[in-house]
């Protein structure tokens, strides 16, 4: 069952190392002169305003990311249902159709209520 | 550890030091996610007090710092001072002289209208106008470089006319030029205006209304943009403007798509205004009688020019010495840049980056 | 059960008689472990030797369509550029802010490159040019696929920099407007294919390549996968004309240079899935399956340069419409046009 899974395992080890031999390469290679101007952030050329970058910063798609979780759980739901359709026919299909209808009338809900919109603009 | 399901505004500098403030324009912005709730311009990163150098130089020694200013369009920027300094002297240009100088303030116009084409096209995402425009241009600067063997910064003309008359085969490459450009004009409205991501990435972005444009005493295509029928070489035709049939473009839509239509459109306005030029060209001198040492009579004159960005004035002050008293430079980008913060209200980073890029601002001029 | 890279190295080597003499003093496991940790290293080293080519491809397709001519001085037509590219990383002083996440700002780059070597184990190069043939292979490429987003947002929340945080929230806003229309429009693909397995996908293309059947998943897949890559008019992770250098902002060196080969490898393998899901794969006359696998994929890149040198950027909110409001419900109108069709026939 599990069959296949071995090449993908030791090409993660492969993958892994291609990175790390470069970078222990090129910390070997590659010259060093710190100073202090090199340690500040960029911002353009001036001293960055405001001082730390994490912050609460607005996220006007949040609601997006709700919805986004909800469709991709169907997606994968979807894709047994699709691997196997030729074997289930008309009534699979139809069933499927019910399933994608109540996900739609959610999505339709979102549209209406505006949380498919772009949220700040004043 | 303050509230944290509170959204907190992030104060951030866009510039100097940006690929969208052409060159070292910086604006500070306090941002709310995407969405930018205040800009504020900060300018002065390239100035080198021109205004005053002037003061301690000759009339003519003046003229080449006058090309450092708008370095797009330096053409615009010599007649714009040698035009202030003969009213001083009340001096008359020949007429093959004032012909020179429409074609080659023109010329320079449509030069500076294809750097900003090209850089604004940038701003947007879009990389192929910017070679496209560039190879117009530097057809432009190779006709420039025949007229005067300089590409940028000319200081072609003089107090009384201009420097060099045409040479041999001149007339020819500008008719050339003058044959194929409308051609690639369309070309770039190909790509651009026909364009669904270009147009919803401009129509209805960086509103300057029309009140707002006459109170922050902006110019140019971006008044003409926000529907003001305003144009020096209209409204009060210097040089020889009056003779040459040529409409001045009015748009109502305010935004940054309005002021690329208008600058598509001044392009081929000035090619009509250089054709005409070109083919009514008189013989004669190229220079006025112009005393060796220039020394006005003590007084003042404010004089302008129709600049690819705007109103651009002149006010020099005489004392009667060889040098002017105090040179005051009204420049129309200075002017333009102040309105950005009505036009960004409440606008995305994108649309921020769009509307500067559709200013047409040069930080040369700018900060003097 | 389709013959993968590793069966035919072991029909090489047996009929070299080399396979029998190691069967001799090692276990079949050590040896399938030896073989296949070969193959994954010329896997990879092809593909990398081909990505730092596709920099130079992409530097001369723009050059051409911009009427430059691009690199020349390094080579022939500038052919040594992307290896002198390379040597001038690789001896790059890492500079960076004092203030960065040390860690996350050191795995970013790893979390980002590994993924889309991952992904090549599962595309079918050629006929027999697999590494392996994994039974849920789609449902895989599309997961692993979409994991470098990862290594964008560690990298842009580590650096400390606000242009970095900014191309950090905009990379999250575009993955969660075009992955979920990506999965479904290649749901109409395995519902034609009846598997999910890749080469089986593959070999139910043979005669009818599947963007005939299904123009619009097509569609919805390619702009997509464009979002995907973060290319323009999509290029929100980067967008230089605004956010700087975007999520590598305060990047240099050697770990800058794996964000960049992440994203090259990452729009070759955008080429082979897309040539694998809808042009058909290596199905094709009188070439080699590989050579048809290799044209059909450089046409997919060069298409995507090319839109690259045409179109400008969309806005965020835009993006997120576009992807919401149009991609969204076309992809579901098309799992049930393809569902209905299928069910009636």
């Amino acid at each position: 069952m599990m069959s296949g899974y071995m090449e993908i395992a030791l090409i993660t080890i492969v993958g892994i190392l291609f990175p790390v031999i470069a970078f222990v390469a090129s910390w070997l290679l590659r010259p060093s002169h710190p100073n202090d101007e090199k340690f500040t952030i960029y911002e353009c050329g001036e001293i960055a305003l405001g001082g730390d970058s994490r912050k609460n910063i607005g996220i006007q798609f949040y609601l997006f990311a709700l919805i986004f979780v909800i469709f991709d759980v169907e997606a994968i739901f979807l894709y047994p249902w699709a691997v196997s359709f030729g074997g289930l026919g008309a009534f699979a299909f139809i069933e499927m159709m019910i399933f994608i209808g109540v996900l739609v009338a959610g999505y339709a809900y979102a549209w209406k209520i505006g949380a498919l919109e772009w949220v700040g603009d004043a | 550890m303050s509230d944290i399901r509170k959204v907190v505004e992030i104060p951030i500098n866009m510039g100097p030091a940006h690929p969208a403030t052409h060159g070292v324009l910086r604006l500070r912005l306090k941002l709310e996610g995407e969405i930018v709730r205040e800009v504020d311009p900060v300018i002065g990163y390239l100035h080198r007090g021109i205004e005053k150098l002037a003061e301690s130089l000759t009339y003519p020694q003046f003229i080449p710092y006058t090309d450092r200013l708008d370095y797009a369009g330096s053409m615009l920027n010599n007649l714009g001072y040698v035009k202030a300094v003969e009213e001083l002297l009340g001096i008359e240009v020949p007429e093959r002289a004032e012909y020179l100088r429409v074609m080659t303030t023109e010329l320079s116009r449509i030069a500076s209208h294809l750097v900003w084409l090209s850089a604004w096209g940038l701003d947007l995402g879009a990389m192929a106008p910017f070679f496209y425009c560039f190879r117009e241009r530097e057809e432009i600067l190779n006709i420039f470089e025949m007229l005067c063997g300089a590409r940028i910064t000319f200081s072609y003309m003089r107090i009384g006319g201009v420097s060099k008359d045409m040479p041999e085969g001149f007339a020819d490459r500008l008719q050339n030029f003058l044959d194929i450009f409308p051609e690639k004009l369309s070309e770039y409205e190909t790509i651009l205006t026909e364009n669904e991501i270009f147009l919803a990435r401009t129509v209805g972005v960086g509103i300057l209304p029309k009140e707002d444009a006459i109170d922050y005493g902006v110019t140019g295509p971006i008044a003409r943009a926000s529907g003001l029928e305003y144009d020096t070489r209209k409204i009060e035709p210097y040089s020889i403007y009056d003779r040459f049939d040529f409409r001045i473009p009015v748009e109502h839509g305010c935004d940054v798509y309005s002021r690329y239509l208008i600058r598509v459109e001044e392009m081929k306005q000035s090619m009509k205004i250089v054709q005409q030029a070109l083919d009514k060209i008189p013989e004669g001198e190229i220079m006025a009688k112009v005393p060796k040492k220039i020394k006005p009579e003590p007084g003042r004159v404010y004089s302008r020019v129709e600049g690819s960005k705007g109103e651009l004035g002149f006010l020099i002050i005489s004392d009667g010495s060889d040098k002017p008293y105090r040179l005051r430079i009204r420049s129309p980008a200075y002017s333009n840049v102040a309105a950005l913060p009505v036009m960004c209200e409440n606008a995305k980073i994108a649309d921020v980056v769009a509307t500067v890029g559709s200013l047409d601002i040069c930080l040369g001029e700018m900060d003097r | 059960m389709t013959t993968t890279m590793y069966d035919s190295l072991v029909g090489i080597l047996s009929q070299l008689g080399v396979y029998q003499i190691l069967s001799g003093f090692l276990p079949e496991i050590v040896i399938r472990i030896m073989l296949v940790l070969a193959i994954a290293g010329v896997v990879a080293t092809v593909a990398s030797l081909i990505l730092a080519y596709l920099t130079w491809l992409e530097r001369k397709v723009l050059s051409d369509i911009q009427q430059r001519i691009g690199p020349m001085r390094t080579g022939p037509h500038g052919l040594l550029q992307p290896i002198a590219d390379g040597i001038k990383l690789l001896v790059k002083e890492d500079v960076h802010p004092k203030t960065i996440d040390k860690w996350v700002f050191l795995l970013a780059p790893i979390v980002m490159f590994v993924p889309v070597v991952v992904v090549l184990a599962v595309i079918p190069f050629g006929k027999t040019l697999v590494m392996t043939d994994l039974s849920v292979g789609i449902v895989f490429l599309l997961a692993v696929s979409s994991l470098p987003t990862l290594g964008i947002i560690m990298a842009s929340w580590a650096q400390n920099n606000k242009y970095a945080v900014l191309a950090g929230l905009r990379r999250a806003a575009e993955i969660i407007s075009y992955e979920i229309s990506m999965v479904l429009a290649a749901i109409g693909v395995v519902l034609l294919a009846g598997t999910l397995s890749l080469p089986g996908i593959v070999e139910a293309q043979t005669g009818l390549p599947y963007i005939i059947l299904q123009p619009l998943g097509f569609l919805i897949f390619f702009i997509g996968l464009l979002a995907d890559l973060g290319r323009i008019p999509f290029d929100f992770q980067e967008s230089e004309s605004e956010l700087v250098a975007g999520y590598t902002t305060e990047y240099s060196g050697m770990k800058f240079s794996f964000f960049f080969l992440a994203e090259y490898l990452e729009l070759f393998v955008a080429g082979g899935i897309l040539t694998t899901l809808y042009l058909g794969g290596w199905n094709g006359p009188f070439l080699p399956s590989w050579l048809w696998f290799a044209i059909k994929t450089f046409i997919v890149i060069w298409v995507i340069l090319w839109i690259r040198a045409t179109l400008p950027r969309v806005r965020i909110d835009q993006l997120l419409d576009i992807g919401w409001k149009w991609l969204l419900p076309l992809a579901l109108l098309n799992i049930a046009i393809t569902g209905g069709v299928l069910a009636v026939m």
